[in-house]
């Protein structure tokens, strides 16, 4: 079965060139049958490959395949091969499960789209990139798969490019994303300049042995990388991509801006967590960037009125919790509630897709209103989302993850009260601003009619999808409900548990109980401001200071008019200034050289057959001369 | 005399074949005439076939020396056959429009094939010198094929005078070896002689130059390469491919078998390293300026080759087993890239009357499958990733600096790479940023499928050589088999 693997990306990288190729000769219902199917299929292997990783594990707890060698110099050795460990098995499981559920759904929302097999043609590109990103096996292989998911998220944020906004929005993800990509490109080649290979589990190897805890070469790199996370999971300062983000497709908000490209930062982080073991700076680093960000996001998220940008901040607000929970060592948890996240967030950005769709692509929630009764299966499987982002106790798969970060942001080691303190802010604003989205759009008096109700394709992927993220947070119990924790355990032959006191079951007790009862006083809050007496709500925003706040989270505290104003301004200036472009001087004179080089040859170039003849005989004459005389 | 036709079998057979078209054009209405084509394209993969069948190695020698079937032998002989086949099948086009005489023609090419194919597996002077003229006499007719359009009669007129030229130089050097070791074989262990005494000097230097300037002329090398622009220009589409495809590995071979087998011997070695090498780059640094303002795309495909053939030749200065297997992919790759991007050309040529690359623009809206083809192979020509040209500079490049002496050589070739993007990436900008108004009674182009699968096979070749370069570099380092260095 294993050997198998290399399918699971090849199968949608196929399917992408055959719609690419033909897709526009192709009918719709092939299109969509090769873009659904092909994913179908990956992720059919993934699972049969899962069970058996699980069942019987390979000797190491990984499978190497390598499939060829690129090509060879020296260190130099870029292979397309793949690794196989409990990690990369959980991206591979949640990128081929959720990417097909979503695929599903795509089949009928984009059903009428013009560009339908295009459409199908970058999502399979995206499933095979990110599949290459997870199980490259070296750096360049990683490289190529986190360059691949950028462009196709570029592609699928402009997808519908006919509007200019949605270009503006793509580019602007492509040039954010790309200030951290350059930071992690300079990180991954001091990796191969100082350790000599491509190979990522030889290079996490030897780094363990070679650096010393807290060299400054081991920061450096914990630090780049973190930069290249930075940028492609929107975290601070880099997150002011992914609101925009949101001119793609729903779907693709799903996949793409969800459920698994921008958590590639993650991802990253803990695969090379060796790294940052190594530069506990950098590592403090992580929980401090994750903490503010959840903060900043949260904040932000509270005052949007388009639903997709709500999504769009919990988005980041929960990579932040993601972050913290790699920054004070409990990748294991990180990768929780990466799972999670990946299903409940999902959900409710199909789920959001689903009424934008029946309701004439409106996107203000304020203008929705009473979809209780008017969308029912998207109002339950929608709420059973927001349970779960919201954390729900006991219920719902939210609840497991973000309790057990909150628990090791502070147990852990390197965890801190302030961190703890932040996560548990974060909880109740995250619990606010989902159910003021739920209490928005589906309750009170309906403001619109839907114009009709999904039908099958998107139904199942929402049903499949809210099962998942009440179940999925079952597989790691905390002590307090009996500790059935096969997934740490499960990770634990990749990652490193959490280094922390041993405190008893007690204490743990009481900051569950803490965290529960800030959920429901959240929840509570949006009840009351939102359903019961939203003028309380309007009075508050009314205010001067309240709007101006308003103002500030709306913006998502002015980050645009920040980098506007100070770096995109001056660049432009400058730009301006240097209109004639000192430097291309120096390249207009060599392009004079090559012309005067091409005007002389081509002078010998006269068709008289006199002048060819003579090349020849001269030509040859003093060759001789030059042999014979050196 | 050991009488091997055993190992002659693709030979006998192709040359039968020819023949056979010959023959079959009597027998064919007019309206039947591609009949022929299809023949060719036939006898080109059965005569591959043949070659992959036909047994190899040290002990395969035929004829007193005259004929051996080496793994490097064989290698050249795929290589002359696709070449072959995909001239043909990007032929159809051309031949419809503008062939009269559609048996000589089919006929011809296959003829010039199997000299080629006989002059890759000479190891012996005469063998190869008849094998040489075999190969290109029937190039010259070809070449004035179009006998109403002035520029074709042209080229092959002045074709044939250079290429007597040529060949006067070279049995001039021929003759100098002869006299200077008694024998035509060209096996290193069997040419006893003086070699070893200071006397030989002049006489050394001046076969080996003569020598090389007569198969030079074949490969277009600088200042043998004069002729190429314009016979490139003038001969018809398809002939052009296999000129500077076929014509070109098959002068390679024989410039090895010379080269590697006499002048490695001995005090000779000293020579013809710096010969080559500077050879190589002025090749290089002409070819590649002078293609830059090329306005004719076969004009600029011209002196793309005679570059090309310079990066070939510092391979083959490396003069080692990374060297010489280097040579074998870069002709692998380079058969894979010109002969697709020509098939467009004669597709383009078809459809628009026209070589002019300005009349390339709006191509990627108009056709663009075409466009990005045509772009993987001009992106291979120039040897960027993933493509095969990518791998095979590559291999050439890191040869030349294992050899040690030879870093000023890749300095150059390096620099020069730079320079040939321009012209190449000059097609793909017209392709796609040029804007053109596109009249609606030429919206859609479609292919005859021969022209089709020559620019299928181009392109998988490009790609897969790129993508999955190992199971190649293995065949190419088989090829060095039969040299000792």
């Amino acid at each position: 079965m294993f050997n198998l693997l290399w399918l699971v990306p090849a199968i949608p990288y196929f399917s992408f060139v055959i719609l690419a190729v033909f897709g526009k000769r192709m009918p719709r219902s092939l299109s969509g049958l090769l873009g659904v199917g092909s994913v179908g299929i990956s992720a059919v292997i993934s699972v049969l490959i899962g069970i058996q990783f699980m069942s019987s594990p390979p000797a190491g707890d990984f499978f190497m395949q390598k499939l060829w060698t690129w090509m060879g110099v020296g260190n130099f050795q870029p292979e397309i091969a793949f690794h196989l460990d409990a990690l990369s098995l959980l991206m591979m499981l949640v990128v081929t499960v959720v990417g097909f559920l979503i695929h599903l759904y795509s089949w009928e929302f984009m059903e009428d789209d013009e560009g339908f097999s295009r459409f199908f043609a970058y999502m399979n590109l995206f499933v095979g990139s990110m599949l290459t990103l997870v199980l490259a096996n070296n750096l360049v292989l990683l490289y190529l798969g986190w360059e691949g998911v950028g462009l196709c998220s570029y592609l699928l944020i402009g997808f519908w490019y006919k509007d200019s906004e949605n270009g503006a929005a793509a580019r602007k993800a492509f040039i954010v994303t790309r200030v951290g990509d350059t930071a992690m490109a300079i990180g991954l080649f001091l990796l191969f300049w100082n350790l000599g290979t491509l190979d990522i589990q030889e290079i996490l190897n030897s780094a363990s042995m070679q650096w010393e805890t807290g060299s400054g070469l081991a920061l450096a790199v914990g630090l780049l990388l973190l930069g290249g996370a930075v940028g492609k999971s929107a975290q601070l300062p880099l997150q002011v991509w992914l609101p925009d983000a949101m001119a793609g497709p729903s779907p693709v908000s799903a996949l793409i801006h969800a459920a698994t490209m921008v958590t590639a930062g993650v991802y990253l982080i803990a695969r090379t967590h060796v790294i940052f073991d190594l530069a506990p700076i950098a590592q403090t680093v992580v929980a401090i960037v994750g903490a503010a960000t959840l903060l900043i996001a949260g904040f932000s998220a509270l005052k949007q009125h388009d639903i997709k940008r709500v999504l769009a901040y919990s988005t980041i607000s929960q990579i932040g919790y993601m972050f913290l929970a790699l920054g004070v060592g409990a990748y294991s948890a990180a990768m929780f509630h990466f799972m999670t996240h990946a299903f409940f967030k999902a959900l409710l950005f199909l789920g959001a897709g689903a009424l934008i769709m029946c309701l004439h692509h409106e996107h203000n929630m304020f203008k929705m209103g009473g979809m209780r009764k008017q969308l029912p299966l998207t109002f339950w499987t929608f709420l059973i989302g927001s349970g779960a982002l919201a954390a729900v106790p006991l219920i719902t798969a939210g609840f497991y993850s973000k309790d057990l970060i909150l628990w090791r942001a502070w147990t852990s080691d390197s965890g801190s009260p302030i961190l703890w303190l932040a996560g548990i802010v974060g909880a109740f604003i995250t619990a606010v601003y989902t159910f003021r989205m739920v209490f928005v759009t589906f309750f009170g008096k309906a403001k619109m009619q839907a114009n009709h109700r999904p039908g099958a394709r998107i139904s199942l992927p929402l049903v499949v999808l809210a099962v998942l993220a009440l179940i999925g947070g079952f597989v790691e119990m905390p002590h307090t409900l009996g500790h059935f924790a096969p997934f740490s355990k499960f990770m634990h032959s990749v990652l490193p548990e959490v280094h922390g006191a041993h405190l008893s079951i007690s204490i743990e007790l009481l900051f569950q109980i803490i965290a529960v009862v800030i959920t429901l006083t959240g929840i509570l809050t949006a009840y009351i401001f939102y359903y019961r007496k939203p003028e309380l709500a309007e009075n508050m925003a009314k205010s001067g200071f309240g709007s101006a706040l308003g103002r500030f989270f709306y913006s998502g505290w002015g980050f645009d008019w920040f980098y506007y104003k100070f770096i995109v301004g001056p660049f432009v200036w400058i730009a301006r200034v240097n209109k004639k472009d000192i430097i291309d001087f120096i390249y207009t004179i060599m392009a004079m050289i090559c012309q005067i080089f091409n005007f002389v040859f081509r002078q010998t170039q006269n068709g008289r057959i006199r002048f060819y003849a003579a090349g020849i005989a001269f030509g040859a004459v003093i060759i001789v001369a030059i042999v014979m005389f050196t | 005399m050991n009488l091997r036709f055993d190992i002659m079998i693709p030979e006998l057979f192709l040359f039968g074949w020819a023949i056979v078209v010959l023959t079959a054009d009597l027998f064919f209405i007019k309206e039947k005439k591609n009949a022929l084509l299809y023949m060719s394209q036939f006898g080109f993969l059965a005569a591959a076939a043949l070659v992959i069948f036909t047994p190899t190695g040290p002990n395969e020698v035929g004829f007193g020396y005259m004929f051996y079937n080496d793994t490097f032998a064989s290698f050249f002989k795929i290589v002359i056959l696709l070449a072959g086949f995909m001239a043909v099948s990007s032929s159809f086009e051309a031949v419809q429009k503008s062939i009269e005489h559609k048996g000589e023609f089919f006929g011809l090419v296959i003829m010039s094939a199997v000299g080629m194919m006989f002059l890759v597996s000479s190891t012996e002077l005469v063998s190869l010198y008849v094998a040489l003229e075999l190969s290109t006499i029937p190039l010259f007719i070809l070449t004035a094929f179009q006998k109403r359009y002035l520029k074709s009669s042209e080229a092959g007129l002045k074709y044939l005078i250079l290429g007597a030229l040529s060949s006067a130089l070279l049995l001039y050097g021929m003759s100098f070896m002869y006299g200077m070791t008694g024998t035509t074989v060209l096996l290193a262990g069997s040419i006893t002689m003086l070699l070893n005494s200071a006397n030989v000097h002049y006489g050394l230097v001046l076969s080996l130059v003569l020598v090389v300037a007569g198969l030079g002329f074949k490969l277009a090398l600088v200042p043998f390469h004069m002729w190429a622009p314009d016979v490139y220009e003038g001969a018809p589409t398809p002939i052009t491919s296999y000129l500077s495809v076929a014509s070109k590995a098959a002068g390679l071979a024989a410039l090895t078998r010379i080269v590697y087998g006499f002048y490695t011997v001995g005090t000779a070695a000293e020579y013809w390293g710096i010969l080559i090498a500077i050879l190589a780059a002025l090749a290089m640094i002409i070819g590649n300026f002078a293609a830059l303002l090329q306005s004719n795309i076969k004009r600029m495909l011209a002196y793309s080759s005679i570059a090309q053939a310079g990066y070939i030749l510092v391979g083959f200065v490396a003069a080692s087993q990374l060297g010489l297997s280097g040579i074998s992919i870069y002709i692998f790759a380079y058969l894979f890239a010109n002969m697709g991007a020509f098939a467009i050309v004669v597709a383009v040529d078809h459809k628009l009357n026209s070589d002019r690359i300005e009349d390339y623009a709006g191509m990627a809206r108009r056709s663009p499958l075409i466009a990005v083809c045509m772009t993987i192979f001009l992106l291979s020509l120039a040897g960027i990733p993933p493509t095969a040209g990518f791998i095979a500079k590559y291999k050439v490049f890191m040869a030349a600096i294992e050899n040690g002496t030879l870093f000023w050589l890749v300095m150059i070739a390096v620099a020069t790479t730079v320079v040939s993007i321009f012209y190449y990436a000059r097609v793909i900008k017209e392709m796609f940023i040029t804007e053109r108004e596109v009249e609606s009674s030429e919206s859609k182009w479609i292919l005859s499928s021969p022209i089709t699968i020559a620019i299928l096979v181009g392109l998988i070749g490009t790609l897969i050589i790129g993508i999955y370069p190992e199971p190649f570099l293995e065949l190419a380092s088989t090829v060095t088999q039969s040299f000792v260095y």
